[in-house]
């Protein structure tokens, strides 16, 4: 056991491992000894890459940055607190059943680190490999379903048709769209890669790893403005806390993106939507899987702790908001009953938004823009699922200069080519 | 909840409206614009923090189309139909 964590020490010089033998030892102190997961350092100068954005995609590519290209002179800069932007305003979904060539062998990768990352980060992210199950009530959803699925066996994805009989025996609660109903249930799909997991398990393990390879995490630090040298290259951020510099600027700020890089005089084809959320009181256990009902507009999973976690649509038109609107509320709730007339008795216990930008072609962007230094990660629709890779091809593109493989078609030139890669319809954007 | 002015129903609820987008400027030529300029205008739509001019529908109710500012922060409505036409 001394050898395994000499090891561990090596690898990580100044992580605290997390382990039986850990909790053991810091019991019979009465946990009072536990060091802190990470440090509060002073804000320098001077980086050499900084990231704006201490949520999953911030934290995951200063991870990839330092684990991968040996870059640890980073600063993630944090405008509130770690683990309060998106990464805790989403309903930890993973899946890849994603439509075009380009997006499922990103969305494979990244389910797959996912799967590993409570061993690679050495903190439990309570992954929960459970299945989605999509209810299918339209003929066309069900082509357009079919397609994925021949596109998905194509990159090793998984998607398969199930009848109404078996959908009914995996969702005994699913009691709603019989022969009589205004859209009966014709079938379903069901996708086995799916999981979920912890979020908070994400945002604190990568914070925890990135802080001990020398990564500085910086919260309550808003970027106001991003700044540029007389040639038009990035020169670092205007924070309330000062001026920053780095040669090398990351934009991770999902909503906020275009807000930040118009500052810096860049256009880009993103706009901002508020998509929500609600949770129920915790049940005793009652569906097992993911439910997604793309014809009625709605999906959920129950958590560990019992609670039905459900999400709908987003605001109609542009919205910075971070809480659900009524009648957003009541379109989902209208939707669930439908199908799930039993849940008429849950009482719901809080509900959030989360502002997310969507891309004029509901893909994700990943490039360096035209100023030089700065790159974007951006279009994350449903982007808790892509953290893993998104930080493995953001930190590539960073340290390289190059596309990673598996990104290389959602650059910025594809808008200046219409080249788009469509993804309306795989995610809630309708 | 948002209500929004309809010059010939009065303020009715959001849930009574079809979303139309923001609005965006006249569709040029694509034969004499830039081709920089042709890809904003077909990818690109104002996404401010702030007030947005934006089109509805009152599908639900006299089938009118209007034109409002709503401020994208709080979803007030900062100007009606009246006051833009």
């Amino acid at each position: 056991m001394l050898d395994l964590s000499l090891l561990i020490i090596k690898y990580m010089p100044m992580m605290q491992k997390y382990s039986a033998a850990a909790l053991l030892r810091h019991g019979l102190n009465r946990h009072t000894t536990w060091p802190r997961a990470w440090r509060c350092p002073p804000l320098k100068d001077a980086y050499d890459v900084i990231i704006i954005g201490a949520g999953g995609h911030g934290l995951a590519t200063a991870y990839h940055l330092a684990k991968d290209h040996g870059i640890t002179n980073v600063a993630v800069l944090e405008r509130g607190w770690l683990g309060g932007g998106n990464i805790a305003r989403n309903t930890v979904t993973i899946r890849s059943n994603y439509m075009r060539d380009a997006s499922i062998p990103f969305y494979v990768k990244s389910v797959a680190l996912y799967e590993e990352l409570t061993k690679a980060l050495n903190f439990n992210m309570m992954h929960s490999k459970r299945t989605m199950v999509d209810v299918v009530q339209t003929y066309p959803k069900m082509r357009e379903l079919r397609r994925r699925q021949l596109t998905m066996d194509i990159y090793g994805s998984t998607y398969e048709q199930i009848t109404v009989d078996a959908l009914r025996r995996r969702i005994p609660a699913l009691t709603g769209g019989g022969p009589d109903a205004r859209l009966p249930i014709i079938g379903g799909m069901v996708h086995t890669d799916a999981g979920v997991n912890r979020h908070d398990a994400v945002a604190w393990g990568y914070a925890r790893a990135i802080d001990a390879m020398g990564v500085e995490i910086h919260q309550q630090t808003a970027v106001e403005s991003l700044v540029r040298g007389a040639d038009g290259r990035i020169e670092g951020v205007q924070t309330n806390r000062g001026l920053v510099r780095a040669p090398k600027v990351a934009v991770a700020v999902s909503g906020h993106t275009t807000t930040l890089t118009e500052t810096a005089g860049l256009k880009l084809p993103l706009r901002t939507m508020n998509l929500t959320a609600f949770v129920s009181e915790p049940v005793k256990p009652l569906v097992d899987v993911i439910v997604n009902c793309p014809d009625a507009g709605f999906y959920f999973s129950q958590s560990d702790k019992g609670e039905m976690v459900i999400g709908g649509a987003p605001d109609m038109g542009q919205s910075f908001r971070r809480d659900i609107k009524q009648h957003v509320f009541e379109d989902t709730v209208t939707a669930m009953l439908s199908l799930f007339p039993s849940f008429k008795k849950l009482k719901l216990l809080r509900q959030w938004g989360g502002h997310l930008d969507i891309a004029h072609d509901a893909s994700p962007i990943m490039d360096q823009t035209d100023v030089p230094g700065l790159f974007i990660t951006a279009g994350w629709w449903g982007g808790y699922k892509a953290i893993p890779a998104g930080g493995l091809t953001l930190a590539h593109l960073v340290a390289t200069g190059r596309p990673h493989d598996l990104m290389s078609k959602f650059t910025l030139k594809r808008f200046r080519h219409l080249d788009y890669v469509m993804e309306s319809g795989t995610t809630t954007a309708r | 909840m948002m209500n929004i002015p309809c010059p010939f129903c009065g303020s009715r609820n959001e849930a009574e409206f079809a979303f139309g987008g923001p609005v965006k400027p006249d569709r040029s030529d694509p034969n004499t614009v830039s081709e920089e300029e042709w890809v904003a205008y077909l990818t690109q739509v104002p996404n401010p923090l702030g007030p947005v001019q934006e089109r509805w529908w009152h599908v639900k109710g006299c089938g009118m189309w209007l034109t409002i500012w709503r401020d994208t922060r709080t979803h007030d409505i900062v100007e009606g139909p009246a006051d833009a036409e």
